[in-house]
């Protein structure tokens, strides 16, 4: 069997404010394989972006990590800053939802990439160059030669956005994060980006992270699926399962509450969710779901396998028929 | 959804009128070394109307030109050319006193809640500006706390501010603040993109329901073609400032007759990964020109997969070619999409 890349147990990001502790991820597993691409969604706040920042070190430093996370089986939790710079961009690279604030305006966009390459390669900056040209062929830039002497202003967002795919593949590393990378695209540009992503993910035997809201896109490229709610995951499963048979009634509220044919209102969930300055000792859900009983409020459930899937919710068994194998 | 328009036996007339609208903005560019003036049609002749309790959904990528047509038909920004006429009254040339009288019929729901609404006014003063603003007599109170039931929030709520509220109940606000003057016709400009799916239901549950009750009329700006279509009556599609396409919604979705539209349909991602794996799949090359040198001819002909000579020529009027619908294209042909996709 093979081994995990990229693997995270128990992770917990929390932010010291001057109003108390924020509890933004509340114990995060996760496991991608090479090759595989997994999605990871969930609403604005449900920690899914935190997530891999604080394991990437990103954050500032109101932030504290704890919990582990390994690429390679390299711990980053904790780990120095010296060991940080190696893993971040060698081993593990960052593609953001907006490239025109993740490229430097005034540096041409293959110099970007030569420097990225150097940072971490010993390669002489010709052949650096030529690298990175072939990068930008790589991601379907046209004319990658020419547009390496480029500025960032002379390329379209969804040029961009592949600029920033070749630059976060310049040292070849085995995990790409991408944080919610098309959102910022028009329709017909982020079918063209996912593309890229897939091609990325099959050919170069990558593992990928996709984070989105956008429950199309992860059934359009994706694997399987964490759903995440209050900074927990709260329903691991294949994309197939978590659509046809979902077992956690958030996930069944987010997919009910996207427009079907012929259905003439929309359902929408109730409420809003926790502060996560008071996380409440139970389910985060509870308050807004529709199923909730006293022991859904009392502890806070587990993510534990129900059928092919893994639901965190304590009346799975009674609310869903598990699928059978 | 897709309820019938609210017909009036009455009036027949509908409730907005656009013909041959442009706008032109000037932008300054360089050619070499030398700053020059270019002029860019963010909306080139494009008409359509709206009747009493209709929706119209305009869908488009960025610089399309839907958000411009929305401001212009309000006169936010002053349109270069054409017609716009509400209730057979002409906006276009028509004096600020009588058009700021005729503001209160005609309102708009902006994309960010968090934006348009004023962080140091309460709620309460926010919805009342308009009422304020238009000398409307009676307490202004009491017409406030009626509008936040409405928009289903408390009376209460009127006291607080809006960093107080979450962005679905801000959304909520900026409803109760259009609906305050009772318009008979509201611009909405993309009104639940910056929100969580969760979250969108509801307020496009609230859009439909003060339609049904208030035989309210919408022009329904947004680039989720899923959520146009739930919402729709008619949907006009755009591609560098002018009209496509334009149909009753069930038929542009199920039948649509132009290349571009057909590439926007096939584009989206559906929540069915069964389906997205046996999907065909018409993925357009490249990404929209600039505006400020639009291609000759048809303006999509860049992208299109079935262009050919007389498109760089020739510019397609949107007339029906025998669809049943208008559409302008000279090669325009019937796709039949499934009806078994769940998002579209």
């Amino acid at each position: 069997m093979t081994e995990p890349l990229l693997s995270l147990n128990g992770l917990v990001v929390s932010f010291h404010t001057p109003n108390g502790v924020v509890q933004a991820v509340r114990g995060v597993d996760l496991d991608v394989m090479p090759g595989e691409m997994v999605g990871v969604v969930g609403e604005s706040g449900s920690g899914k972006s935190v997530t891999f920042l604080g394991m990437l070190g990103l954050l500032p430093s109101t932030a504290r990590i704890s919990g582990s996370a390994t690429v390679n089986g390299l711990q980053m939790v904790g780990a120095p800053n010296k060991l940080m710079r190696t893993i971040r961009g060698r081993q593990v690279a960052m593609i953001f939802q907006d490239p025109l604030s993740a490229l430097n305006p005034v540096y041409r966009i293959g110099d970007q990439i030569v420097e990225m390459i150097r940072t971490h390669q010993d390669m002489a900056k010709a052949a650096a160059h030529a690298h990175a040209v072939e990068l930008l062929d790589m991601v379907g830039i046209p004319q990658p030669s020419t547009r390496a002497r480029q500025y960032p202003h002379e390329f379209s967002g969804g040029m961009r956005q592949r600029a920033m795919i070749a630059m976060a593949l310049a040292n070849d590393p085995d995990v790409l994060i991408a944080d919610e990378p098309t959102t910022a695209l028009d329709v017909t540009v982020q079918a063209q980006i996912l593309e890229v992503f897939q091609r990325i993910q099959r050919e170069m035997n990558k593992a990928v992270v996709m984070i989105t809201h956008d429950l199309g896109v992860i059934a359009r490229v994706a694997d399987r699926v964490q759903v995440m709610y209050a900074g927990r995951v709260v329903e691991r499963a294949s994309i197939d399962d978590l659509f046809a048979t979902p077992s956690h009634p958030y996930t069944v509220g987010l997919l009910h509450s996207l427009p079907r044919l012929g259905q003439v209102r929309l359902q929408s969930i109730p409420g809003s969710p926790p502060n996560m300055l008071q996380p409440p000792p139970g389910c985060g859900f509870a308050s807004r779901c529709t199923h909730a009983q006293p022991r859904c409020e009392a502890a806070l459930p587990e993510l534990e396998a129900f059928g092919s899937s893994y639901t965190a919710c304590v009346r799975a068994s009674e609310l869903f028929s598990e699928v059978a194998l | 959804m897709n309820t019938e328009p609210i017909t009036d036996v009455a009036s027949t007339q509908p409730v907005l009128e656009v013909d041959g609208l442009v706008k032109e903005f000037t932008v300054s560019t360089t050619r070499g070394f030398r700053r020059v003036k270019a002029r860019v049609q963010a909306v080139s002749n494009v008409s359509f109307s709206i009747e009493r309790g209709e929706t119209l959904g305009l869908v488009g990528e960025s610089g399309s030109g839907k958000t411009t047509v929305g401001r212009t038909v309000l006169r936010l920004i002053e349109p270069t050319g054409g017609s716009v006429k509400f209730k057979g009254k002409e906006l276009v040339g028509l004096k600020r006193e009588k058009l700021r009288a005729l503001r209160r019929e005609i309102q708009i729901v902006f994309q960010d809640p968090q934006a348009s609404l004023d962080p140091r006014l309460t709620v309460g003063n926010a919805i009342a500006e308009p009422l304020r603003i238009q000398r409307v007599p009676g307490k202004h109170q009491d017409r406030v706390a009626e509008l936040l039931e409405l928009v289903g929030l408390a009376p209460d709520h009127a006291r607080r501010f809006p960093h107080e509220f979450s962005g679905g109940q801000r959304q909520r606000i900026g409803i109760a603040r259009a609906l305050a003057l009772n318009p008979s016709f509201i611009v909405l400009d993309e009104p639940v993109s910056a929100l969580d799916v969760s979250i969108q239901a509801g307020v496009v549950n609230l859009l439909a329901d003060l339609q049904q009750q208030l035989g309210l009329s919408y022009l329904f700006i947004a680039h989720d073609l899923s959520v146009v279509r739930h919402i729709s009556h008619k949907v006009a599609v755009m591609y560098l400032g002018k009209v496509v396409e334009i149909a009753p919604a069930e038929e542009l979705y199920t039948a649509p007759v132009h290349p571009y539209t057909k590439a926007l349909l096939s584009a989206v991602p559906e929540p069915n990964p069964e389906l997205e794996r046996h999907r065909q799949r018409e993925l357009l090359y490249g990404e929209v020109p600039s505006p400020i040198n639009p291609p000759t001819g048809c303006r999509f002909r860049t992208r299109c997969p079935i262009a050919q000579d007389v498109c760089a020529m020739e510019e397609p009027e949107l007339i029906d070619r025998g669809f049943g619908h208008p559409v302008a294209c000279h090669f325009p042909s019937l796709t039949h999409v499934s009806v078994t996709s769940a998002a579209l």
